[in-house]
């Protein structure tokens, strides 16, 4: 007992050993549920949760991507992106007092009928009010400071030179994507890609740690393309002129640089403004020069007389009879407007005959013909990574009847676009060789591909230069100080699978100067109104007025008298029948 | 042994100030940064706007229109004119 005591005395207690092993078994028991719990924490839900704390302060953003420029070849530019805002509204969110309607209605330009159906529908959680506003009309809306109304950066093209350039370059859509033209054929290049990247924000919405990037933006390249704009104003108003004057459907010119094979001038009449595309036609939006074609009549007698002159069966002296100015084959006959009994070679081409023509035609193997006309482009699609661009239709040889190879000659029943047919011209302008295109500017020299031997190529050049001469059919194509070749045409339209009586096509291709060409162009005028219709009358002058400019802006030398030309004799000369 | 320990506490105290310090410019160097980027942004979405513009103003058809109307010019007659070049040599 004295332990006991002796403990008691002291102030110690024993206790029970249960009491100790149950604080321990308890503590133990509150650490595993910890560990436990910082294990599950940790293992199984870390996603959620890492998540959860990301959300916090980290954020993800759009890092937009501006659309590429376009600029003419002398760096003016052609379309150019622009920010713009959009107006957009959680229609459940919006509660509006009249007031404030009227107010909204009249900064977005829409009446206030028009902003309750949109907002009619409440089941919708974003509807557009409008799209692409001035930034600072934009902010006034925002300014008002209306529930459930918001606004959203976009980018906008805008087209400086308007309807002058609008085939060309083509547009984008409200997404800002390339929906026609260069727009469209050079999207990959011109488009940019939006990037995103993570960053931390503070509680003030600064950025002040960069997180990672996860797709790094790409802004769109520019492009510049090989067009003048100086020149292609100067095509574009000729052409409206003269389509307007003659009462045309429509009209279409190309301008090429022989040298480099650049496109420096394409229009297009009627024309669209690409800034305004509320009411638009399809016959606006037509690219006569390259997505559409036509029998290109007389134009296409130079490459007959090329071939002809090339298998060595003629020279420009040798005599074809002619008379009495037809020919007729089986059920079929070619007439000539101005009746000759005999040509020569080089007359066929300065009178535009088409017995001529169809003559030196028959006097040749059909595949002859055939290949020639597919050497220089004809039936394939020119190679301008140009969208819709038509290839044309050259049907193959073994289908031709002996009348079908004779009306080819001087350019029926075979099509082909306003592009392919100018491209085919500079044969004659680089002495044989058939340059490739571009749209896209190029410093280098073009390589061309040999298609007819620098004579055969020469004395055809000649012929041309004698078709613009008083005597010819195009003396209306000349420009004072400049030697001018080229070959007018007159064809029948065709309609409903026959010719039409009173519709023609009236076309001029034309190159300059003839002693080093260096440029070629082509004019078309669809459906001019009698009695005016010859290409000699309708197209040449085009020629010679985008011809002229041209030359002067690229500050080509003379050579040729400067005198003052000696006008047409009449419209006599002109008349041509195809 | 305690002196030893003082003084890796007076070291590890040093290197956790300079860690936020260094931390806290970094931050204030990288939104100035970000700063600089958008005012990058904002030049380059002016200048395209400045282009815009001064493509509309030279617009060819408006020259022409105030060179022949306001001013009254008009294109030299070809023989006053005497072109110089490497090319042409006259």
């Amino acid at each position: 007992m004295t332990g006991a005591v002796g403990a008691a005395a002291q102030g110690l207690v024993r206790l029970p050993v249960w009491r100790a092993r149950f604080v321990l078994a308890a503590l133990l028991a509150g650490f595993s549920a910890l560990v436990l719990r910082a294990l599950y924490l940790q293992a199984v839900k870390t996603d959620f949760l890492q998540e959860k704390g990301d959300a916090r302060y980290s954020r993800l953003l759009e890092v937009p991507a501006t659309r590429g420029r376009v600029f003419d070849r002398n760096g003016e530019a052609l379309a150019v992106s622009t920010p713009v805002k959009s107006i957009w509204a959680i229609p459940q969110d919006v509660a509006l007092k009249p007031a404030q309607k009227r107010k909204l209605a009249a900064l977005l330009g829409i009446t206030t009928s028009e902003l309750d159906k949109k907002l009619a529908d409440p089941s919708r959680d974003f509807v557009y009010l409008k799209r692409q506003l001035p930034p600072d009309t934009a902010e006034a809306v925002i300014e008002l400071g209306l529930p459930g109304i918001y606004d959203q950066r976009e980018f906008r093209r805008y087209y400086p030179a308007g309807e002058v350039t609008a085939h060309l370059i083509g547009f984008t859509g409200v997404d800002d994507t390339g929906q026609e033209g260069v727009e469209l054929a050079h999207q990959d290049s011109l488009g940019g890609r939006a990037g995103s990247r993570r960053v931390i924000k503070d509680r003030l919405g600064r950025i002040v740690e960069d997180v990672e990037s996860i797709r790094a933006a790409q802004d769109g390249k520019d492009l510049t393309l090989a067009i003048d704009s100086k020149i292609q104003n100067v095509a574009y108003n000729a052409l409206k002129g003269a389509v307007a004057a003659n009462r045309a459907k429509a009209g279409a010119i190309i301008a090429l640089d022989v040298r480099t094979g650049e496109v420096l001038a394409l229009a297009n009449v009627p024309s669209f403004n690409p800034n305004n595309r509320t009411r638009l036609s399809g016959a606006q939006l037509r690219n006569r020069v390259i997505t559409d074609l036509f029998e290109p009549g007389s134009t296409l007698k130079p490459f007959t007389i090329a071939l002809a002159l090339e298998s060595g069966k003629v020279t420009p002296h040798t005599t074809i009879p002619t008379a009495p100015g037809r020919l007729t084959i089986g059920k079929y006959t070619i007439r000539d407007v101005h009746p000759a009994s005999t040509l020569t070679v080089a007359q066929v081409i300065q009178k535009s005959s088409n017995v001529g023509a169809a003559r030196i035609a028959l006097s040749m193997p059909r595949e002859a013909m055939w290949d020639f006309f597919h050497a220089v482009g004809f039936g394939s699609v020119p190679q301008l990574g140009f969208p819709g661009a038509a290839a044309g239709k050259l049907r193959p040889y073994h289908t031709w009847k002996p009348v079908e190879q004779a009306t080819m000659s001087y350019g029926h029943g075979i099509s082909l676009s306003l592009i392919q047919l100018a491209r085919a011209y500079t044969v004659f302008a680089t002495d044989g060789e058939l340059v490739p295109l571009t749209l896209v500017k190029s410093d280098a020299v073009a390589t061309g591909e040999r298609v007819v031997s620098p004579q055969t190529a020469r004395a055809v050049r000649a012929m041309l230069e004698s078709a613009v001469q008083p005597g010819g059919t195009g003396p209306r194509a000349r420009i004072m100080g400049w030697r001018v070749a080229g070959k007018t045409g007159t064809a029948h339209k065709q309609e409903n699978g026959g010719y039409a009586a009173q519709k023609y096509i009236a076309s001029f291709v034309g190159l300059a100067p003839v002693s080093s060409p260096r440029v070629v162009i082509a004019v078309m005028i669809d459906e001019p109104a009698p009695p005016h219709y010859y290409g000699g009358e309708v197209a040449a002058p085009v020629f010679s007025q985008v011809m002229q400019g041209a030359l002067r802006l690229l500050g080509v030398p003379h050579d040729a008298p400067l005198e003052p030309l000696e006008p047409p004799s009449g419209a006599e000369a002109a008349g041509e029948s195809t | 042994m305690a002196k030893l320990n003082l003084l890796l506490l007076a070291v590890l105290v040093a290197c956790a100030l300079g860690l936020v310090t260094s931390q806290h410019k970094g931050r204030k160097l990288f939104s100035e940064l970000e700063r600089e980027r958008d005012r990058a942004r904002e030049l380059d979405i002016e200048y395209g706007r400045l282009q815009l513009e001064a493509s509309t103003w030279g617009l060819h058809s408006r020259v022409e229109r105030i060179a022949a109307g306001t001013l009254g010019l008009r294109t030299p007659d070809p023989r006053t004119v005497r072109l110089v070049g490497r090319e042409s040599g006259r």
